[in-house]
């Protein structure tokens, strides 16, 4: 390991405060990498731990939200390297999604995207993912994905044509709903959720 | 009632401007899916990590 400069106590305390107010995030970025809600925990949780360790090459100022995404990202990546060959975790995951989200309080169409989410390819979920909920823009999904804006551009446009596929086919298996039903209660939620007319 | 019965016809045609809206749609619901896990109480052990730091580092 590099030995690094230490931080001046008052920007380590900063920077303490800025993790803990990205911790909400990570876990949801989290969630959406993993599926199964503890396995993302654990995952947020070495993200912290990894991103204090590293405090001292974080560069006070630049985007610390983007930094601790990449380092979450890569975390997970290396993991799941080590463990299982890529096709077979997303399958399990699925799997275990399945399972985990089949919460009877759950708002039915959020079941339903959730389902059609751990279906995509993770690069493109995770694109999706960082720029139509994390709040990213392109060449910061890019950074964090360490690769060109342009793969960013067709893997989220590829990601929301096969999420639309997904929902309108009924592709999954529930309870045996009709296909089209989630597409349909989508829309329903959309149009309550923004608002009175 | 309904998104689908009253939607003007635009210029660029019924079809398009209803993949918009589901586009837009699913839009909303991945946001609401992402913020609902932000909103949740972030649980204790989170904290615990920087707390053990702190204690270790006060030792010092």
């Amino acid at each position: 390991m590099v030995e690094r400069t230490p931080m001046d106590p008052a920007s380590e305390n900063q920077f303490k405060r800025d993790l803990v107010t990205l911790i909400p995030h990570l876990r949801a970025f989290a969630r959406t990498l993993c599926g199964d809600a503890a396995a993302a925990d654990d995952l947020a949780q070495d993200t912290v731990m990894k991103a204090w360790d590293a405090r001292s090459s974080y560069q006070m100022g630049t985007n610390m939200k983007a930094w601790t995404f990449m380092i979450l990202r890569n975390q997970f990546y290396s993991e799941k390297r080590r463990s299982w060959r890529q096709t077979q975790l997303d399958q399990e995951a699925a799997e275990r999604t399945l399972v985990a989200i089949d919460d009877p309080a759950s708002p039915l169409a959020l079941d339903e995207l959730r389902q059609a989410l751990i279906m995509l390819p993770s690069e493109q979920r995770e694109a999706l993912i960082l720029v139509g909920a994390g709040g990213f823009a392109y060449e910061e999904a890019a950074e964090i994905c360490g690769c060109a804006v342009g793969t960013v551009k067709s893997r989220v446009s590829r990601a929301r044509r096969a999420l639309q596929g997904i929902l309108e086919e009924g592709a999954y298996d529930r309870d045996g709903l009709p296909a089209g039903d989630a597409m349909r209660s989508i829309l329903s939620d959309a149009e309550r959720l923004s608002g009175p007319r | 009632m309904g998104l689908m019965s009253n939607q003007p016809e635009k210029t660029k045609g019924p079809d398009l401007e209803e993949a918009r809206l589901r586009q837009q749609a699913i839009g909303v619901k991945l946001r609401q899916m992402f913020d609902d896990v932000v909103n949740e109480p972030v649980p204790d052990e989170f904290l615990d990590i920087l707390r053990r730091h702190d204690e270790r580092a006060g030792g010092k």
